[in-house]
């Protein structure tokens, strides 16, 4: 709620006074909320939220006595866990360690929760969970109780297969942030980056080229799969905003042009099918119609939009310099791009229809601008900073800049989380290029994949 | 010499010199310039020693190997032209898609190949070293190809030979991460598609 109430000052503040932000912090909250909302009895921290393993339960109408079947053990061992890592990965509850848990004797049902133990260990909420197995798969349910109340704070029941036990527990963290604090959980996002972990070669060349295909993972790199298999050059995927498509650039063709997968249906579009020059680095417009693109097609690297099917292609630059690297901005109104128009890659940014162009940076090179959700109004990039590059963030309101990593190996291509909290980016700080996330402040660094080099990572919106 | 007829004639017939000039016994000199012929003979003086012979030896041992390669060449796979090129690569400098003078030199010697085996194809092939992020760098590899491709076609290479294609830094030709491996690699590289 404390985000929300910041979120919007935040935005009020750009379009109208800043003097207003106060009085709307101390407008008084919903009666609603403030009744399932968990709070430290500690002024200023999180509450601290502990997530012991679900209870596996046998199927319904087994006698009580039943053992439930491994399965259904596994897929509650697994949905406690996740869920720990998922409400840990937001940093808005203070996740108490999991091995201090073995002191707690283990909930044989959901209502004979020991409160008074999960008190000891300081908890301010518990969630409890139980999975159930039925004809068709699952019933996980599961409920937040307020350790101090023992009133229920959210409970709620899924049902499904059992094949994916970590989408559970994703689900119910989502669902737990946007109910406690009114936060968009972004457990069941994905990521896209390619890689040449397959060690395959490029055919028809005396080189030794190896190729890159398009991956796509979890957000905290679970379920590595992988998209493409023209055992080719497959760069620069992006994510539509409903996250059912993936445009790329592939050189399947020979010269490089954009591809749209539609990885649910299985099919393939070609918006810049026999489209002349290079046609690169496809970012989609937040509704998901248009796809900005840069393209030499009229003999030098310019940026243009184009319908998700090719049609109405405009040309929005018009400059003898390098433009590349497009990047909505969340309303779709503005552009933002890399132009070495100056002398060296600097980030720019112009309106949607090519009009109003201004220089936002001014670093010895920066490249690959990425808009981050509201409410945070920036736009992260790749600045050189020394031998390689580092990740910067600059502040649009106020024109601030702040740097978020430090000369460990080179730091690229970032991209943010849906919810503008996260980031996730190309580091060769671990040796080879492989993909991390960071949080918005430059904390909570992890690494998301670890075989062969992956490159150019893109978080679904 | 008119001056000299006019003085001689004096000035009251002016006129008549100039009719005299055009028939006037004196015209013959006019005539002498023409033994340009002599300088020629001053000439004589070093062909004592005239080793042209020396030249057409020169020029036989020449001859061999170039036919022999041209065979070499004509015959070859294009998989097996392309991993020994006739046409070698032109070279950068950090961030630019300017031609050398050494990267001209190398196009020059390019555009002789490609005129002798006026049938090929070629793409050529922009590469940048790892420096750059990769997404600029596929737009700096396109710059540097066409700028190769621009001064082939100032030499006389039609057009329609030469494709170009970015590939920035996605393909090294050296994997070292210091400035020896990254100036091999900021290069417009040539591979023939067809013969």
């Amino acid at each position: 709620m404390a985000g929300a109430a910041l979120a919007l000052s935040g935005l009020a503040a750009q379009q109208q006074q800043p003097a207003q932000a106060p009085p709307q912090q101390q407008q008084p909250q919903q009666p609603t909320e403030i009744s399932t909302t968990i709070s430290s009895d500690q002024a200023g921290l999180p509450p601290r939220f502990a997530v012991p393993d679900f209870i596996a339960l046998p199927g319904e109408g087994a006698a009580s006595s039943a053992k439930p079947d491994a399965e259904v053990a596994d897929a509650a061992r697994t949905i406690g866990r996740v869920l720990w890592d998922d409400l840990n990965f937001e940093r808005e509850f203070a996740l108490i360690p999991r091995d201090v848990y073995s002191t707690v004797p283990a909930a044989k049902s959901v209502a004979d929760v020991p409160f008074d133990r999960w008190r000891e260990l300081n908890a301010d909420g518990v969630i409890v969970g139980a999975v159930h197995k039925t004809a068709a798969g699952v019933r996980v349910e599961v409920r937040l109780f307020n350790v101090r109340s023992q009133q229920m704070a959210f409970g709620r029941e899924y049902t499904g297969s059992i094949a994916n036990a970590r989408l559970y527990a994703h689900t119910i963290s989502d669902d737990i942030h946007q109910q406690q604090r009114a936060l968009r959980g972004i457990a069941r996002t994905k990521l896209t980056f390619n890689s040449d972990r397959d060690g395959e070669r490029l055919a028809g060349t005396v080189e030794n080229r190896g190729v890159k295909e398009i991956y796509i993972a979890d957000y905290d790199g679970e379920n590595q799969r992988r998209v493409t298999t023209q055992r080719s050059l497959n760069i620069t995927s992006t994510w539509s905003p409903d996250a059912r498509s993936i445009a790329y650039t592939s050189y399947r063709r020979g010269p490089p042009q954009i591809f749209v997968s539609n990885i649910y249906q299985g099919t393939l579009e070609e918006p810049t099918k026999n489209g002349a020059g290079q046609n690169w680095l496809p970012a989609w417009s937040p509704d998901g119609t248009k796809l900005a693109f840069a393209s030499t097609r009229d003999g030098n690297s310019e940026i243009y939009v184009m319908d998700r099917d090719g049609s109405n292609l405009r040309r929005l630059t018009n400059n003898p310099a390098i433009d590349v690297s497009p990047t909505w901005s969340p309303s779709g109104t503005q552009i933002a791009f890399n132009s070495d128009r100056t002398g060296t890659p600097q980030i720019w940014v112009m309106g949607a229809d090519g009009l109003q162009q201004r220089q936002l940076t001014h670093e010895p090179y920066a490249d690959r601008p990425t808009w981050s959700a509201a409410p945070f109004n920036e736009i992260a990039y790749t600045a050189r900073t020394g031998p390689g590059n580092d990740l910067k963030i600059l502040e649009l309101a106020t024109g601030a800049v702040r740097q978020l990593t430090f000369g460990e190996g080179s730091n690229e291509s970032p991209t943010f989380a849906p919810n503008g909290r996260h980031l996730a980016f190309m580091s060769t700080r671990a040796g080879k290029a492989q993909v991390f996330t960071i949080a918005r402040d430059g904390k909570d660094l992890r690494q998301v994949t670890k075989t062969g080099n992956n490159y150019q990572p893109d978080w679904s919106k | 010499m008119r001056s000299r007829v006019m003085s001689g004639a004096g000035t009251v017939l002016v006129l008549l010199a100039v009719v005299a000039a055009g028939c006037g016994d004196k015209k013959p000199p006019v005539a002498r310039p023409l033994p340009p012929p002599p300088p020629p003979p001053p000439s004589a003086a070093t062909t004592t020693r005239p080793p042209s012979p020396p030249q057409p030896v020169a020029e036989p041992t020449v001859v061999p190997p170039e036919p022999i390669r041209d065979t070499a060449i004509a015959s070859a796979s294009l998989d097996e032209l392309n991993r020994s090129s006739p046409l070698k690569p032109a070279f950068f400098e950090y961030d630019s898609s300017e031609l050398t003078s050494e990267a001209q030199q190398v196009l020059n010697g390019n555009a002789g190949v490609l005129k002798k085996f006026a049938s090929w194809t070629v793409t050529i092939e922009g590469h940048c070293d790892e420096r750059g992020t990769a997404e600029y760098n596929l737009a700096l590899g396109e710059r540097r190809a066409v700028t190769t491709r621009a001064y082939l076609i100032s030499l006389g290479i039609a057009a329609d030979r030469l494709r170009t294609v970015s590939y920035g830094k996605e393909f090294p030709f050296e994997p070292g991460h210091e400035e020896s491996a990254y100036s091999k690699n900021r290069r417009a590289h040539f591979v023939v598609t067809a013969k």
